[in-house]
This record gives structure tokens, C-alpha cells and sequence, in this order.
């Protein structure tokens, strides 16, 4: 028997269209009503237009301690940003 | 040897979550923290969250006795979403390792304390006008300068906080406003709330600075970024003119314009009071917490039910 309450967290579309945003967590026992929770505590204010919940201990995080060799494959590739570029004087829409 | 590196180990990180504090970073839950300031963290916000769920009982009071539809509407509101407030702030409290249920229990037990403002009853209609307008007032004021907290959650409940606070002050400002222009009756309840309210909503951020031990480290950490003193002449700065613009007295005779200081002077807090409402002595500290306790152990049945549903869910 589980005995206490899961831990939910909850993303939030804004709008049609746009991407669902981490808004916070909420207690519920089973989704149904982690859904309804998160409804009453994040949407008061018509925040959103969509609601997913997904139970916290199903999230899986890189560690921010490491943070600077996990993501050090990127650190030296600037030709992947726009702005590494030389562009001939005068040339448009490019 | 193994001890002396150790001990090294630790400074190190001490100094380096120092570094990090000292450059307006932000500190996660997963990230290495002083053991002090971890308490420091759960001592405060907790508190903060028990202040508005208990603080909902006062206001609740009047929903079913609110003079309209509107007003009631508002207020109902309002209420609900101070328990949101509450629900934040749990939130970041159980980032730092403490569950819900340990919260609630130190809430009951008295080991946790809340916000003394709400050990008062409220006598009148006009208290609801003084709780938004003076209370509310207070803790954004508290709560604005909390948003830049060193700690990440508990910076983000703020500012999502922050954001829906700003009616609950202009609806209890409204209801003063109101009062104040109607019959004498009106204006004497609106006063008379005023007067009731003021010197409780000016304690609620605490004692001087050079009698807040704790403050150091807070400021030290960046969890707090002003003092005590600095908040609260920040709000009488600000309520001041707000009271002269609907003809209602601040109940202060020293209160008055300084000049040179570009600040308000005020009178003498009565720190007595003080300490004995934080000691369980005011008016309602008994109600409160005994409401709460028996709301909490009549919901029980619903909690064990839910569980129930979910687990035969998961068998099934
Ligand atoms: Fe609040
Ligand atoms: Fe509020």
C-alpha cells in the first residue's frame, strides 16, 4: 500500500500554439486528480489553455554540479550560431 | 589526514556557495548548501506558508457575511488565493527535504510558527478593508523584496506571488475608501479598523534590526535583501499618503515627516505586545491553530480515500 501522496509536476500551455511551460507541482494521489489540482492552483487567472502533469519522480535531471563538462560538446562549435559568419557588404535578406 | 581533507573539502565549498551568493546566482535544490542555511531556509518558509493558510481563517470568517454579491465574490477569491499562496510555498519548503506532513505536524505541534498578525480577530466588516489594504500592504512589501532571495524556488513562489497579491491590497483599500466616504457610522467602523490594525500590521516585519539575531546570516546569504527596519519604513512610507487620501488617521501622534531623513519618524512599537501574541498569548492563537487541527484530522477520511481509489487503480 502506497501511503503517502505522489508529487506532480505541472507544465502549462499558455496558449494555442505555444509550448507548455513548467509552472510548479502539486499533490495528488492518482492523475486524475492531479490534473484538477493543478487546474485550481496554477489556472485561477486563465494561465492556460492545456495541462500536462507528470509525476516528479518519472523526471530525470543532469546534475547542476556537472552541468559544465555535460554540456561542454557545444562550447566550442560557434560556427553553429548565425553570427559566426562573414557576409559580403551589401548582401540582403540572409 | 583523511579528517584534515575533509574539513578542507567543506571550507572549500563553503567558499565556493559563498562566491556564488555573492554574484547573484541562484541556489538550487540539488546544489551543495550550508546546513545552516538550509534550516534558516525551512524555518522561514514554512512559516511564510502557515501565515497564509492560517491567515485565510480571519477573512473567511466574513465570506458568508460580505455586504454584496461583488464584495462576497471578491472575497472568496481572494481567500482562495491565499491558500495558493500557501501551496507555493510548500512547494519550495519540500525542495530543501522536508515532507508536506512534517510541515503540518510542526505547524500543530507549535515548533513552526506563523504570521502573529492573524492571532487577532476580525471584529467588523471594515477589518477586511484594513486586513487587504494594511496586511496585504505589509507583506508585499516583504514579499517584492523577496523575489531577488538567493534561493531559486523560493525567489520564483515570490514572484509568482507577487503577481496575483496586487489586487488583494486595492480591494481592501477599495472597501476602506468606501467606508470612509459613507455614513458616520461607516467612517467611525473604517477608523476604528484602522486603529485596531495599524500597530499589529507594523510588527509583522519583526523586531529592530539590532535586536534580530538572525539577520546576519539571512543578509549574509542574500535570503533576506532588506531589513527589518528598512521594510517596514518602506510601507509606512507608502500607506501614509494613502490614508490621508480617504480621510482616515494613522493612530500615531508621533508619526510625522522628517526631512532630513526623507522618511517618515514614527512612535515607540509596544514590543510586549509583540512577544506575547508570538508566544501564544494574543487574542486567537488557540482558534486558529485548533481550527486547524481539526480540519486537518476531519479530512482525513478523504485523504485515506483518495489513496484507496488510486492504489485499487494501480492494481487493476
Ligand atoms: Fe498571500
Ligand atoms: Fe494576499
Amino acid at each position: 500500500m502506497k501511503e503517502t501522496t505522489n508529487v506532480w509536476e505541472v507544465f502549462i500551455q499558455s496558449k494555442n500554439g505555444l509550448a507548455h511551460k513548467h509552472a510548479g507541482n502539486v499533490h495528488a494521489d492518482d492523475k486524475e486528480m492531479a490534473l484538477q489540482n493543478a487546474r485550481d492552483l496554477y489556472t485561477r487567472r486563465n494561465e492556460g489553455s492545456c495541462i500536462w502533469v507528470v509525476k516528479s519522480t518519472d523526471i530525470v535531471s543532469s546534475e547542476s554540479e556537472d552541468s559544465e563538462s555535460f554540456f561542454d560538446p557545444a562550447n566550442d562549435k560557434l560556427y553553429r550560431h548565425p553570427t559566426f559568419y562573414n557576409l559580403p557588404e551589401g548582401a540582403k535578406h540572409i | 589526514m583523511i579528517k584534515f581533507a575533509l574539513i578542507k573539502l567543506l571550507l572549500m565549498d563553503d567558499k565556493i556557495f559563498q562566491e556564488k551568493i555573492d554574484k547573484d546566482r541562484k541556489i538550487e535544490p540539488k546544489d551543495w548548501m550550508p546546513e545552516k542555511y538550509r534550516s534558516h531556509l525551512i524555518r522561514q518558509i514554512s512559516q511564510h506558508a502557515h501565515s497564509e493558510i492560517i491567515g485565510m481563517q480571519p477573512e473567511g470568517q466574513w465570506i458568508s457575511r460580505a455586504p454584496s454579491l461583488r464584495s462576497k465574490m471578491i472575497l472568496l477569491a481572494k481567500v482562495q488565493d491565499e491558500a495558493g499562496h500557501g501551496l507555493y510555498l510548500y512547494s519550495a519548503c519540500e525542495t530543501l527535504g522536508i515532507s508536506r506532513d512534517q510541515l503540518i505536524s510542526q505547524l500543530h505541534s507549535g515548533a513552526a510558527k506563523y504570521s502573529s498578525i492573524f492571532n487577532y480577530p476580525t471584529l467588523s466588516w471594515a477589518d477586511m478593508g484594513a486586513i487587504g489594504w494594511l496586511v496585504d500592504g505589509a507583506a508585499i512589501v516583504n514579499q517584492v523584496s523577496l523575489q531577488r532571495t538567493s534561493y531559486g524556488p523560493y525567489s520564483r513562489g515570490m514572484i509568482k506571488i507577487c503577481k496575483e497579491e496586487s489586487f488583494h491590497q486595492r480591494q481592501g483599500y477599495e472597501i476602506m475608501a468606501e467606508l470612509a466616504k459613507g455614513t458616520k457610522e461607516q467612517k467611525d467602523m473604517a477608523q476604528d479598523a484602522l486603529n485596531r490594525f495599524w500597530w499589529p500590521s507594523i510588527m509583522m516585519f519583526g523586531p529592530h534590526d539590532a535586536d534580530s539575531p538572525r539577520s546576519g546570516n539571512a543578509m549574509k546569504w542574500k535570503i533576506k535583501r532588506q531589513t527589518n527596519d528598512e521594510l517596514r519604513q518602506s510601507f509606512i512610507d507608502k500607506t501614509v499618503g494613502q490614508a490621508e487620501v480617504i480621510g482616515l488617521k494613522i493612530p500615531d501622534p508621533d508619526l510625522k515627516w522628517n526631512e532630513k531623513r526623507g522618511h517618515y519618524d514614527f512612535g515607540e512599537i509596544d514590543w510586549e505586545e509583540f512577544w506575547n501574541v508570538v508566544n501564544g498569548n494574543g487574542p486567537c492563537n488557540k482558534e486558529r491553530l485548533d481550527h486547524h487541527i481539526n480540519a486537518h484530522q476531519e479530512g482525513e477520511w478523504v485523504r485515506e480515500a483518495a489513496r484507496a481509489y488510486a492504489n485499487k487503480q494501480i492494481k487493476n
